[in-house]
């Protein structure tokens, strides 16, 4: 055990940071890809509703391990996109920024589902009222239902940056080096102590989880719009 | 109301729709030009010849890594739901027992497999039954895949149930309490079948995600639709297509469930209403669901 931990130790905030900043990037791109395509699916202009309803469908229904492969296959091995400067880290890198796009183009299909159903809890009123005062779409949209609407979501929100986390270990399949491939190297060197790595690894991410989930319960309940 | 307005925004007038047609056909061409760009880029990298994309004309293609793939993710997918149910129903029940440790114990099993990702599950499940020799070799990732999809998507099913019988209407158990009903009657005979009525269309959903998330054997070498998919790409030298095909019979079964599902509550729906219609507030939500939304259409 002392051993185990001698070794897995130090690599622990190394490859967990790794994680975090998958996360932290994807969080980001998905929420504004999320809401760019949520506006798009109540727009005014009928191809761009449909261009986000097949989006949504087509991605949300595809397996993440295929999208993130896709990324790199596809991506930059057929269509070359590099996504990193060209240095001596510059697979480690493009690799990192496949796997984030990967996320964003993923999970924004759940964040503009989200947001969908937030623009509901919004009383038909307000938008009437910020009609007859003569907004535009793009301002009724940004300034009255999409506030009301992500103050109402930050619950569920919350599940989908959960559910985030977890995809991040999908990055190891392209050779991402976070959490879940550490867990993999340390049970190959330490396969007598597989439970103490598993229960290592599962602490980890139940702390940055249950976290998660804490502080965005506590948001929800401290920015819900009073009605 | 005419199908092109919503409260969102006014039925345009002339300029209005100039405006939005203006921006359609800029719209339009954006997509088309990176679609164009891609596909040049594509031929460019003789992505496109008619060799990369024969195989999947061929028959023994399909026979030989297509589809025992496909029944890999099947199998795994389906038998990890029927135990999922299982251990959903047991941490269900167990999470609303009488008995505080029951409550407890079951409180914790849901919420740490709820925590943890589902490709460590099952890195940790295909290890550990490796060492302790539990599965023979060549099931070892399949038992693995299903173990870490059961234990995960046993807890939301879980979660699922838990929160079906919370929403039936006090009356149900007060009645079947007055009835003089066991608790095991009571749970069995009235509160399941409501429940897991209700809960029909989250159900469906989470196959979805089973079949999705078998795709995370990948990386522990189970040979589910994407790995085969990949193997017949290393054979023919068509990694894209071979993707691109796998995409297409996964989208359109996972759509297909999706479809399941929103007929399904749309059903339930709709079979909730017939029966409450006498109920004013009933009729002014039926009342409110012929508005306009914001969802447009």
């Amino acid at each position: 055990m002392n051993e185990l931990w001698a070794d897995m130790g130090p690599q622990l905030w190394p490859a967990f940071s790794v994680t975090l900043k998958l996360t932290f990037y994807s969080a980001i791109g998905a929420l504004i890809w999320g809401t760019l395509l949520a506006g798009m699916r109540v727009s005014p202009v009928p191809v761009m509703r449909g261009f986000a309803e097949v989006y949504v469908n087509i991605v949300r229904n595809t397996p993440l391990t295929l999208i993130v492969l896709f990324c790199s296959i596809g991506l930059y091995q057929n269509l070359g996109l590099a996504l990193a400067p060209d240095n001596e880290n510059f697979i480690e890198n493009n690799n990192f920024w496949l796997a984030v796009l990967a996320f964003v183009l993923y999970t924004a299909t759940f964040v503009c589902e989200t947001l969908r159903s937030g623009f509901n809890t919004v009383p038909l009123g307000q938008a009437e009222a910020a009609r007859s005062l003569g907004l535009t779409f793009p301002q009724v949209f940004g300034l009255i239902v999409l506030p009301q609407a992500i103050r109402s979501v930050i619950g569920p929100l919350g599940s989908v940056l959960i559910a985030l986390t977890k995809n991040t270990t999908i990055a190891s399949v392209i050779g991402v080096a976070e959490a879940s491939l550490l867990m993999k190297e340390e049970i190959e060197t330490f396969s007598d102590q597989i439970v103490a790595v598993f229960a290592i690894i599962a602490i980890g991410f139940m702390i940055i989880t249950l976290t998660e989930g804490f502080v965005f319960g506590y948001l929800a309940k401290r920015l819900a719009v009073k009605r | 109301m005419s199908s092109d307005a919503t409260v969102l925004y006014d039925a345009p007038g002339p300029k209005g729709r100039m405006r939005n047609r203006i921006i359609a056909v800029v719209f339009i061409a954006i997509v088309v030009a990176v679609v164009a760009y891609v596909l040049v880029v594509l031929a460019g990298n003789d992505q496109l010849t008619g060799e990369k994309w024969d195989p999947f004309i061929k028959s023994t293609t399909w026979t030989t890594y297509v589809l025992p793939g496909l029944w890999g993710t099947l199998k795994a997918a389906a038998l990890s739901i029927v135990l999922a149910l299982l251990l959903g129903a047991v941490l269900g029940i167990g999470r609303l027992s009488d008995h505080a440790w029951v409550r407890a114990l079951s409180g914790l099993f849901v919420e740490v497999f709820r925590a943890i990702p589902v490709l460590i599950l099952m890195i940790f499940a295909y290890y550990l039954f490796a060492d302790y020799a539990i599965f023979p070799s060549s099931q070892l990732a399949f038992a693995a895949v299903v173990t870490g999809l059961t234990l995960y998507n046993g807890s939301v099913i879980a979660e699922i149930l838990r929160s079906g019988i919370n929403s039936l209407p006090k009356g149900q158990t007060e009645a079947s309490k007055s009835l003089g009903l066991s608790k095991s009657q009571m749970m069995r005979v009235i509160l399941l079948p409501q429940a897991v009525t209700a809960m029909l269309p989250a159900l469906v959903s989470q196959m979805v995600i089973a079949l999705k998330d078998s795709a995370l054997g990948f990386a522990i070498g189970y040979v589910e639709v994407v790995r085969s998919g990949i193997q017949s790409a290393s054979y023919y030298g068509n990694y894209l297509p071979a993707l691109v095909v796998v995409a297409i019979v996964m989208i359109l079964i996972n759509f297909g469930l999706s479809s399941l599902a929103t007929y399904l509550e749309g059903r339930l729906r709709r079979g909730r209403r017939k029966t409450a219609v006498a109920d004013p507030e009933e009729a002014d939500l039926a009342a409110m669901e012929n508005m306009p939304t914001f969802g447009g259409k």
